[in-house]
C-alpha cells in the first residue's frame, strides 16, 4: 500500500531524516517508535504533504505523492493526527468533524460530511452534539478528536502521531484498543508513533526503529524488543528493559 | 426562527414602501448613500471576519467606479456592461495581488502591507492617468444623451436610486448569509486558527482563501460603481486610496464584524458622523472623519472588539438565560 525509498529531510544542514526505506501492506498495524528527536513526527509530515522531502520517494497505493499538498493527499486517502493536538477552537467539536468530513472526502455533500463526523465521533467515543464546545475537552478527549477528524476524512491509511502522549495508564490502554478497533472493524491500515514502546508492542503487527533519523532496527515485536541496538537507544534515553521486557509479557499474554 | 424571518419581511416591506410615503430628498439621499456603503461594508466583512484584514478595497472600490465611468465616457459602453466589467478588472486584480500571499502564507500585518501597498497603487494610477480620470480633481460621467437614462444607469429620481441601492444591500446580506452557513465559513475560521490543520482536513487552504477574497473584491467594485453612477461625480478621495479603505475597517468594526447587520449599523454611524461634522464645521471640517475614525477605531478595538451591533446582540442572548 506504501512504498517508502531513500527518505531524507535536511532542515538547513541538520539531517532529521536520513535515507528511510519501508514499506506498510494493506491493513497493518506498523509501530514507528524511536527517541525525542529521532525524526518520527517528521517522516509523518512528509507522507502527509505538510512538508517537502529533501529527497526520496513515497509511492501511496502506485502513485508517487511526495511533495504533493496536503489536502490533496487526504483526499487520496491518508488521514493523520498532529502529536500536540491542534483543535478548531472556533468550531464546535461536531463541527471540527464534519469539516474534515466534508473537505477530506472531495467535498461531496453535506449531509454525507455529517454522516461522517456522526460515526467517526462515535468511533472514538465523542459526544455527537453539534454544539458542544473544544474547551471543555481535557488531554484525552483532545486526542480522541484529532482521531475522529482524521477518521471523517475516510482513510484508507492512517497516520496515528504519539496518541499516548499525556495520557494515564488507563487511557493509553484505551487509546491503543481503539486504534486495533479502527483497523479490524474499518479495515483501515495505520503507523502509529510512539517514542514509548509500552502499550503499542501488543498491538501492532510489525515495528520500525529510528534513531538519529535513521532506521536501526525492523521485524516483529518481539525480535525487535529483543535487538541489541533497540535496547541501546532505549537504555541511553528514557525508557529501561524492564519497560520492554513489561510491553513484552503483555504482548505474549495475548491481550 | 419563523419570528426571525417575520421580522426580516416586515422590516423589508417597510422599507420598500419608505420611498412612496416619505419623500424629503435630503433624508432619501442620506439612505441612498447608507444603503451603498453598508453594501461596500458588508464586502468587506466578508473577508475581515476571517481575519483578512484588508486595507486594499479602497483599490477594489476605485477600479469599479473608475473603470465604469471610463469605459462609459471613452468608449460609449452601457454601464450595464461597463459594471461587469469593472467587477471582472477588480476581480483579477485581486487574485493577482492575493494569489501569491496565500500561497507563499503572507498573513496578518504584511497581508495588512501588501494591501494597503495595492490601495496606495491603484491611488496612483488615479493621479498619474490625469488626462483621462481627472486625477484628484476628481471625474463625471457624461450625461446621457437621449432622454431615458436606463441604458446610462443615470436616474435624476431618489426613489429609483434608493430601490436600486436596497436591492444590491439586500442582496449583499444574503451573500453573507450565504457564506455564514456554507462549509466555506467552517474552513475559513479553521484556516484563521491554524493553516497546517486545516489542509490535514483536506482543506485547500489558497483556494478557499482566494474564493472569500474574490467576492469580497467583486462585491466592492460593484459598489464603487454605483456610488459612481449615484453621485455622478467621483474622486480618488471618495472612493478610492486608503482613506477609503481605512473607513471600512472603522465602520466594520464599530458596527460589528460578526454579526450580518453589523456593517449597516456601521454605515449608519460614519455617514451620520460624517454628516454631522460636514454640516456643523463646513469645509473646515475636510478630514476631520478620519481622525474621529482613527481614535473610536483604537478605543473599539480594545474595549469593544465585537462591535456595537455584535455586543447589544451578545447582551440580548445572555440576558434571558440569567433570568
Ligand atoms: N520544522 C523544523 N525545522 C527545524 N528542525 C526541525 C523541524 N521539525 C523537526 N525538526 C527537528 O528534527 C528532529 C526530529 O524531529 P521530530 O520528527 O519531531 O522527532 P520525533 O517526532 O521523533 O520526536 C528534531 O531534532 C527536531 O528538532
Ligand atoms: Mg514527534
Amino acid at each position: 500500500m506504501l512504498a517508502v525509498e531513500g527518505l531524507v529531510k535536511r532542515f538547513g544542514g541538520f539531517t532529521a531524516v536520513n535515507n528511510v526505506s519501508f514499506r506498510v501492506e494493506q491493513g497493518e498495524i506498523l509501530g514507528l517508535i524511536g527517541p525525542n528527536g529521532s525524526g518520527k513526527s517528521t517522516i509523518f509530515n512528509m507522507l502527509s504533504g505538510t512538508l517537502v522531502p529533501t529527497a526520496g520517494s513515497i509511492l501511496f497505493d502506485g502513485a508517487e505523492i511526495a511533495g504533493v499538498a496536503p489536502h490533496r493527499i487526504i483526499n487520496r486517502g491518508i488521514g493523520r493526527t498532529f502529536q500536540i493536538p491542534r483543535p478548531f477552537h472556533r468550531l464546535s467539536i461536531f463541527e471540527n468533524v464534519a469539516l474534515a468530513g466534508y473537505y477530506g472526502q472531495g467535498r461531496h455533500s453535506r449531509a454525507k460530511a455529517d454522516e461522517a463526523a456522526e460515526r467517526a465521533l462515535r468511533m472514538v467515543g465523542l459526544p455527537t452534539d453539534r454544539h458542544a464546545s473544544v474547551d471543555g475537552l481535557g488531554a484525552a478527549g483532545l486526542k480522541k478528536l484529532e482521531l475522529a477528524k482524521a477518521l471523517a476524512t475516510g482513510p484508507k491509511l492512517l497516520l496515528a502521531d504519539e496518541s499516548l502522549g499525556g495520557l494515564d495508564e488507563h487511557e493509553m490502554d484505551q487509546a491503543a484498543d481503539m486504534l486495533r478497533k479502527i483497523r479490524d472493524e474499518l479495515g483501515i491500515t495505520i503507523i502509529w508513533v510512539e517514542h514509548i514502546m509500552g502499550v503499542l508492542m501488543r498491538v501492532v503487527d510489525r515495528v520500525m526503529v529510528l534513531d538519529h533519523g535513521e532506521k536501526i532496527s525492523e521485524g516483529l515485536p518481539s525480535a525487535v524488543a529483543g535487538d541489541p541496538r533497540v535496547i541501546e537507544v532505549y537504555l541511553g534515553t528514557d525508557a529501561d528493559s524492564s519497560q520492554i521486557a513489561a510491553a513484552e509479557a503483555r504482548r505474549k499474554a495475548g491481550v | 426562527m419563523n419570528s426571525r424571518y417575520a421580522a426580516w419581511g416586515v422590516g423589508l416591506a417597510a422599507l420598500i414602501a419608505l420611498p412612496f410615503v416619505y419623500r424629503e430628498p435630503y433624508h432619501l439621499h442620506i439612505l441612498v448613500l447608507i444603503l451603498i456603503w453598508s453594501f461596500a461594508y458588508t464586502a468587506w466583512s466578508i473577508m475581515g471576519r476571517f481575519g483578512l484584514v484588508s486595507l486594499g478595497h479602497g483599490g477594489f472600490m476605485g477600479v469599479g467606479a473608475y473603470v465604469t465611468a471610463l469605459l462609459w465616457n471613452h468608449l460609449d459602453v452601457s454601464p450595464w456592461i461597463g459594471i461587469p466589467i469593472s467587477m471582472v478588472a477588480a476581480g483579477v486584480l485581486a487574485l493577482v495581488v492575493a494569489y501569491p500571499c496565500f500561497r507563499f502564507r503572507i498573513t496578518g500585518h504584511y497581508f495588512v502591507l501588501v494591501t494597503l501597498a495595492l490601495s496606495g497603487i491603484v491611488l496612483q494610477v488615479i493621479t498619474a492617468t490625469r488626462d483621462y480620470t481627472g486625477g484628484s480633481l476628481g471625474y463625471t460621467p457624461d450625461r446621457a444623451r437621449s432622454g431615458s437614462g436606463l441604458l446610462a444607469l443615470q436616474f435624476d429620481d431618489k426613489t429609483t436610486w434608493y430601490l436600486i441601492a436596497l436591492f444590491v444591500w439586500v442582496v449583499g446580506l444574503l451573500i453573507w448569509r450565504w457564506v455564514d452557513r456554507s462549509m466555506s465559513r467552517y474552513a475559513m475560521e479553521a484556516i484563521s486558527e491554524d493553516e497546517d490543520a486545516a489542509a490535514a482536513a483536506g482543506v485547500n487552504v489558497t483556494a478557499e482563501k482566494l474564493k472569500i477574497t474574490l467576492i469580497s473584491a467583486l462585491m466592492t467594485a460593484l459598489a464603487g460603481a454605483l456610488y459612481c453612477q449615484y453621485q455622478m461625480f467621483i474622486s480618488p478621495d471618495t472612493v478610492s486610496g486608503i482613506a477609503v479603505s481605512l473607513q471600512m475597517v472603522f465602520a466594520v468594526i464599530v458596527g460589528g464584524l460578526y454579526v450580518s447587520l453589523g456593517p449597516t449599523v456601521g454605515a449608519v454611524i460614519t455617514i451620520m458622523l460624517a454628516e454631522v461634522l460636514r454640516i456643523g464645521f463646513g469645509t473646515k471640517a475636510v478630514g476631520w472623519d478620519n481622525l474621529v475614525y482613527g481614535v473610536l477605531l483604537v478605543i473599539f478595538i480594545i474595549f469593544l472588539p465585537k462591535g456595537i451591533l455584535g455586543s447589544v446582540l451578545d447582551r440580548l442572548k445572555t440576558q434571558p438565560k440569567k433570568t
